[in-house]
């Protein structure tokens, strides 16, 4: 009986839109090699019975080189049954694990996708023969647009084990290859096409560094521009029109004393969104009316980048950079991941082959990497006294990241290989893939964030109630005032941070503190711990060990740098 | 003819070759030829990354980036 089937294949061969074809459930899917670094389970019927099925990350053989490709092996341990997905425009290497998988004794069947696009390249597969020779079910599929998906589930139940397949050695299965290959495949000489030109113009440091700084401009400044229109034609007229009258008459309801600070106001009468501290005035106008459409305008432009195959073009262009500061290109996809929510930014280092590259790629993602729902208070709360002061905040950013890389580089022991990284072709993203993916985000920043935020704002109540938050801010004050020149308040945000960054950032607002003196305390906010989501997830991927090491780094770079900052900016 | 055996660093654009041989440990081998990159296999490079950055190449229908040190340890001969 079948219980369990686990897609494997080589990287970026489409196994998570199979899955998605497959089980209907929402992953995460693009075009780079190392989307997936976890397997994730979904459940389909065959024959009305429930099968397990799970996506795994990809793999280019059954000798593991990085972790993603540890967890793929760990999960075909568990499989009754393997979806081999097999990238039909590159028969000849996927076929290599095919026959790997082959002489194993799980039963297995070959989803040939990417069928579509061999015609447009000039190959011809005979799919038949194919399915002779390996003696198990070739199936030819577009997962992209769902066709052969449901003759792929007709025939999982055909799966089987081939027993003339014997394992056999690396030479071994080359030799099997080039025999197989010569009989089912035929390849047309083909033209030079507008696609491999841009792909060319993008790859080449002479007209593809140009073209990256206009791509990642181009990309901010839409996100801003989506975002702010967002806010100011969608959601401050939400919140100014329709909500606030509501929580006025809310509040006279409840009229003044304990309920009404908690969910309302700290001061009777004065509502305002950002500074009252209430669940329901703050603790959702961060997350909804300032925080959202942000989130919205960057995961848009994130999955247009990813979709579109351009990713692996800039690790390719960047990889010097990176390469000195101990890792390689690759390192750039955290940074992009992590500039939206750190915590799939962690978990994308896995894709790093040693464990000195992903300690370099998690810490330095943790100081320098501010969340999009950081970034967005930061919008909210600087950008009123101007883009100058947002300006310092980021380079003083990139240069921390920079630095604290050149020195982490040369002072972690390990070694940094080099890059290994394939470029997939580009492909026009499609605008259901894209929307589906920026909703799947957003939904899960929403469940994410608003929990966290009901609890921040909770224990700012309790501890503002409790008289804590004055005793702490005034015990404080002298050490806050002589290194950083911030208020002794100023601390509560720190701790409110671990929590989440948006609203700690928020709380800097009531207390009247000049532009420096709060770039200052968002670049701190930034660098010091990352939020307790980001710090579970980094304990996982990093080690108890690892974590603590990386954590005096941050500590050590906040007081460091905070103190310098206070040094010279002008009139803190 | 002129069958000069030289690093695929050495190659120049635009240029199609053939891989001869690879060096390197074996585990580093391995990962290439999975990757595609194998004897007899032809290769072309696209681009070049200043300040000996990595290399782009294109092997059958497959472009890949790999460092210079990786591209010296593959030996092919101009076709």
């Amino acid at each position: 009986m079948i219980k369990k089937i686990v897609l494997m294949g080589n990287p970026n061969v489409g196994k998570s839109v199979v899955f998605s074809r497959l089980t209907g459930a929402n992953v995460i899917t693009s075009n780079y090699p190392g989307t997936t670094v976890d397997f994730s389970k979904g459940t389909m019927r065959i024959d009305g019975k429930k099968v397990e099925i799970i996506d795994a990350p990809g793999t280019y053989s059954l000798e593991p080189t990085n972790r993603a490709e540890e967890v793929a092996l760990q999960m075909l341990k568990e499989a009754d049954v393997v979806i081999n997905v097999v990238d039909a425009t590159n028969l000849e290497r996927n076929l290599y694990l095919t026959l790997q998988l082959l002489e194993g004794n799980t039963p297995v069947v070959i989803a040939l996708n990417l069928w579509d696009e061999t015609r447009h390249l000039g190959i011809h597969i005979d799919e038949k023969k194919l399915e002779q020779l390996l003696g198990i079910p070739v199936v030819t599929t577009n997962a992209l647009t769902g066709e052969g998906i449901k003759k792929l589930v007709s025939r999982i139940k055909d799966a089987c084990v081939n027993e003339n397949i014997k394992p056999t050695s690396e030479e071994g299965r080359w030799i099997e290859i080039g025999s197989i290959i010569r009989k089912v495949e035929r390849v047309e000489h083909r033209h030079h096409t507008i696609k491999d030109r841009i792909s060319e113009a993008t790859i080449k440091p002479l007209t593809g560094i140009p073209i990256a700084f206009i791509i990642i401009f181009l990309s901010f400044w839409v996100v801003r521009l989506i975002g702010e229109n967002l806010i100011s034609f969608v959601f401050e007229p939400f919140f100014e029109n329709w909500y606030k009258p509501l929580i006025i008459k809310l509040g006279n309801i409840l009229g003044p004393g304990l309920l009404y600070n908690l969910f309302i106001s700290q001061t009777y009468g004065d509502i305002d969104f950002v500074e009252s501290m209430g669940i329901l005035t703050t603790g959702l106008f961060v997350p909804i009316g300032m925080v959202l459409p942000y989130i919205i305008a960057f995961y848009l432009m994130l999955s247009i980048l990813e979709d579109s195959g351009y990713l692996p073009r800039l690790a390719t262009l960047v990889d010097n950079v990176f390469h000195k500061m101990g890792m390689h290109g690759h390192g750039i996809i955290p940074v992009f991941l992590g500039l939206g929510c750190n915590v799939p930014g962690a978990l994308s280092t896995r894709t790093l082959e040693t464990r000195k590259q992903r300690f370099i790629s998690a810490t330095l993602l943790a100081i320098a990497i501010p969340c999009m729902a950081q970034t967005a208070m930061i919008f909210g709360v600087l950008g009123q006294h101007g883009m100058y002061y947002i300006g310092i905040v980021v380079v003083t950013l990139i240069i921390i990241y920079i630095t604290a890389g050149l020195i982490l580089s040369r002072t972690i022991h390990g070694e940094s290989p080099e890059i290994f990284l394939e470029i997939p072709p580009y492909r026009r993203p499609s605008l259901r893939a894209i929307s589906k993916k920026t909703w799947m985000r957003i939904r899960w920043f929403l469940k994410e964030a608003i929990p966290f935020l009901f609890l921040g704002v909770f224990i700012i109540n309790i501890l503002y109630t409790a008289g804590i938050i004055q005793w702490l801010g005034n015990t404080l004050s002298p050490l806050m005032e002589t290194v950083f020149g911030l208020p002794g308040s100023a601390s509560i945000a720190l701790i409110i941070g671990f929590l989440r960054k948006d609203i700690a950032v928020g709380m800097l607002l009531p207390l009247n503190m000049n532009p420096m003196q709060l770039v200052i305390a968002v670049t701190i906010l930034t660098i010091y711990f990352p939020c307790v989501a980001t710090f579970t997830v980094l304990i996982k991927e990093l080690g108890i060990k690892d974590m603590l090491k990386s954590t005096v780094i941050m500590i050590g770079t906040a007081v460091a740098v905070g103190f310098i900052l206070r040094l010279i900016l002008p009139g803190v | 003819m002129d069958k000069k055996i030289i690093p695929l660093t050495a190659l120049p654009y635009n240029k199609n070759a053939k891989i001869v041989s690879l060096h390197g440990g074996h585990g580093f081998q391995h990962k290439l030829r999975t990757i595609g990159i194998r004897e007899g296999q032809r290769i072309k490079i696209i681009s070049r990354q200043p300040l000996r950055g990595p290399i782009t190449v294109m092997v059958g229908n497959c472009q890949m980036t790999l460092g210079r040190g990786m591209a010296q340890k593959i030996m092919v001969e101009i076709l």
